[in-house]
C-alpha cells in the first residue's frame, strides 16, 4: 500500500499484532504452567509439590475412572452431533423450501442459541424433576408409570443428550441454511430440466455441495461436545454414580473439589491432546473439500 | 419456565396451568421483598465483568484484526490459529493452574479477574469477525484518504473504523452476550463478590428445600438480556457463531 517500503511501514502489522501477542502469551503461560503441574504431584494434601515424572498419566490411563470417562465423552460426542447433524440438516432442507416462512422461522431458531447452556441446563432439571415437571405427567398419560427424572443412569445420559440436541440442533440448520442460500441455482435447473428426481438431486448435488457446510458444524459441534460441562453439570452433576461423568466433569471434580491439582490437570491434557488431534484432522479434511468445492 | 416463576411456593409442586400469578419471586430474588438473595448486585457483577472483557477485546482485537486483514506478515496465520484455538480448547486446561495463579495473585472473586478470562471467549471472536468485515472493505479509500494527504492513523480513525461501525458494534453485543452466558469460568473463579448470575441461579437447586420457583425466576432473568441483544443483531449471528470460519 502506497508504494513506499519504509521501515516503519514495514513493522506496522507488527506493532498492531503486539497487545494479541502479549495476551496470547498471558494466556499460554497459565497453560504451560498447568501442564508442568502433571509432572508433580501438586494438591491440596501436598502444597510442596514434588517430581513425580510421568506418573500421573500412567496412574490415569491405567485407572477405570478414565477410560469410563472417555467413554461417556466419547458416546455424548457421537449420539449429540450425530443427532444434531441429521435433524438440522432436515429442518434446514425443510425451511429453504417456503422462503417466508423459512425466513420467518429462521429467526426463532436462532432465539435458543442465545440462552445461555447452563440456564437451559436448570431449565430441563425443571422440566424433569418428578415433583412438579410437566414430562411426568405427559409420560404418564402414556401409561409409563416408572418415570424418576434423571434419577437412573440410563435416562441422565439421555437426557442430557437430548437437552444438547434441544440446544444446538438450531445452530446446526442456521449453518446449513446459510450454505444452502449461498449454493449457485444453475446445477439445480439443469437437474431438473433433465427431470432428475428429487432423491437424485439431493445425493448428487445438495449433500456434496452442502458438505463444506455440514462439515464445519459437525466440527463445531464435536468439539463442543468433547468439553461439555454446563448442561451435564447443571443436569445431573455427572450422576448417577459415574454415569454421566465425562473426562471434563472428571477434571473438575479432580482438580476443583478434591484439590487434587496435578491429577485433574492430567485428565484435562489428555482430553486437550484428544481434541486437538481429532480438530486437526477435520480441519485439514475441511479445508480439503473447501478447496476441492471451490474448484468446482 | 415462565408460568413456574410466577407461582407461590405453597403452588410449586402442583402442574395445574391455573392460578394466580404473582411477582414475589422477581421480588425475592431482586433482594427487594424478605430475606432474599441480592439478584441485582450479581447482575451488575455480570455487567461489569461481560462489558470490561468486551472492551478490552475491542482495544487488543480491532488492531490485531485490521493487521491481519490488511497485510500479510510472518506469524499472522498462526497467530490468527493460535486465538482460534482458545475456541476449541476446554476451559479447564487453564482454569486449573489459574484458579491457583488467582489465589496467590489475590485476583480470585475479583472483577479484573473474571474480565481477562472472559475476555478469552470474547477476543478470538471479536478478531476473526472484524477481520472479515476490513478485508470486505476496499483498500482504495484508505489509499485516496493517504493521497489526500492524511496519515494513515487519521485514514484509520475517520475512514475505516466509520465504516466497520455497524460491524463492530454487532460484534460487540454478541461478544457480550457470550461473555455473559459463559458459566465455567465464574463457576470456578468467583465466589461470592463477582459470582455471576448464570453461576447464582444454579445456587438457588442446592440446599434441602430447593425454591424451584426462584430457580425459575432467576433463570428467567439471567436469559432476558441476551436474549433482547439477539433480536437486534439477528443478521450478523450466523457469521458470529461460525466465526467468519465458512469465508475464511
Amino acid at each position: 500500500m502506497g508504494g513506499q517500503a519504509t521501515r516503519r511501514g514495514r513493522l506496522r502489522p507488527y506493532v498492531l499484532a503486539v497487545p494479541a501477542v502479549v495476551v496470547c502469551a498471558g494466556i499460554l503461560y497459565p497453560f504451560f504452567v498447568g501442564v508442568g503441574y502433571t509432572l508433580f504431584n501438586f494438591s491440596d494434601v501436598n502444597p510442596q509439590p514434588s517430581f513425580v515424572g510421568l506418573q500421573n498419566f500412567a496412574d490415569i490411563l491405567g485407572s477405570g475412572t478414565f477410560w469410563h470417562s472417555a467413554w461417556v465423552t466419547s458416546l455424548y460426542t457421537i449420539m449429540a452431533t450425530g443427532i444434531e447433524t441429521v435433524l438440522g440438516v432436515g429442518i434446514a432442507l425443510l425451511l429453504y423450501r417456503s422462503t417466508l416462512v423459512g425466513r420467518l422461522l429462521e429467526r426463532v431458531l436462532i432465539v435458543p442459541l442465545m440462552v445461555a447452556p447452563i440456564i437451559a441446563a436448570i431449565m430441563w432439571k425443571l422440566f424433569l424433576l418428578p415433583e412438579i415437571g410437566w414430562v411426568r405427567p405427559i409420560v404418564a398419560t402414556f401409561g409409563w408409570q416408572g418415570y424418576s427424572g434423571t434419577d437412573s443412569p440410563f435416562w441422565a445420559f439421555t437426557w442430557s443428550v437430548v437437552v444438547d440436541v434441544w440446544l444446538y440442533t438450531p445452530f446446526v440448520a442456521v449453518i446449513a441454511l446459510a450454505g444452502l442460500r449461498s449454493l449457485p441455482g444453475s446445477p439445480f435447473e439443469a437437474a431438473a430440466v433433465d427431470g432428475a428426481g428429487w432423491w437424485f438431486t439431493f445425493r448428487r448435488l445438495t449433500l456434496p455441495m452442502l458438505w463444506p457446510y455440514i462439515l464445519l458444524a459437525v466440527i463445531f459441534r464435536s468439539m463442543d461436545c468433547l468439553k461439555m460441562f454446563d448442561i451435564i453439570y447443571g443436569l445431573t452433576t455427572g450422576g448417577p454414580g459415574d454415569a454421566t461423568t465425562t473426562v471434563q466433569i472428571s477434571a473438575y471434580l479432580e482438580a476443583i473439589t478434591y484439590a487434587r491439582y496435578s491429577r485433574g490437570m492430567t485428565f484435562m491434557i489428555v482430553l486437550w491432546a484428544a481434541v486437538f488431534a481429532i480438530s486437526f484432522v477435520l480441519v485439514r479434511y475441511l479445508s480439503k473439500v473447501q478447496r476441492r468445492a471451490a474448484e468446482v | 419456565m415462565v408460568l413456574l416463576s410466577l407461582k407461590t411456593t405453597a403452588e410449586q409442586t402442583s402442574t395445574y396451568l391455573w392460578f394466580t400469578p404473582t411477582l414475589e419471586n422477581y421480588g425475592t430474588v431482586l433482594g427487594f421483598v424478605g430475606s432474599g438473595s441480592s439478584y441485582l448486585r450479581f447482575m451488575l457483577a455480570t455487567l461489569i465483568s461481560s462489558v470490561g472483557a468486551v472492551l478490552v477485546s475491542l482495544f487488543i482485537g480491532i488492531p490485531m484484526a485490521y493487521a491481519a486483514a490488511r497485510y500479510r506478515f510472518r506469524g499472522s496465520d498462526n497467530l490468527m490459529f493460535t486465538l482460534l484455538s482458545f475456541r476449541f480448547a476446554p476451559e479447564l486446561v487453564v482454569i486449573i493452574p489459574l484458579s491457583v495463579l488467582y489465589q496467590q495473585l489475590g485476583l480470585y472473586d475479583t472483577y479484573v479477574g473474571m474480565i481477562w478470562v472472559l475476555q478469552l471467549v470474547t477476543m478470538p471472536l471479536v478478531v476473526w469477525i472484524l477481520r472479515s468485515f476490513f478485508a470486505e472493505l476496499p483498500v482504495e479509500l484508505e489509499q485516496a484518504a493517504l493521497l489526500d494527504g492524511y496519515s494513515r492513523k487519521q485514514a484509520f480513525a475517520k475512514i475505516v473504523l466509520p465504516l466497520a461501525r455497524p460491524g463492530i458494534a454487532a460484534v460487540c453485543l454478541l461478544a457480550f452476550i457470550f461473555a455473559w452466558n459463559n458459566f465455567i469460568f465464574p463457576f470456578t473463579l468467583t465466589s461470592s463478590n463477582a459470582q455471576t448470575v448464570t453461576v447464582s441461579t444454579l445456587g438457588f437447586l442446592g440446599g434441602n428445600h430447593p425454591r424451584f420457583n426462584l430457580v425459575a425466576a432467576g433463570a428467567v432473568m439471567a436469559a432476558l438480556p441476551p436474549l433482547t441483544l439477539a433480536l437486534f443483531i439477528q443478521r450478523y449471528l450466523v457469521r458470529g457463531l461460525s466465526f467468519g470460519a465458512v469465508k475464511g
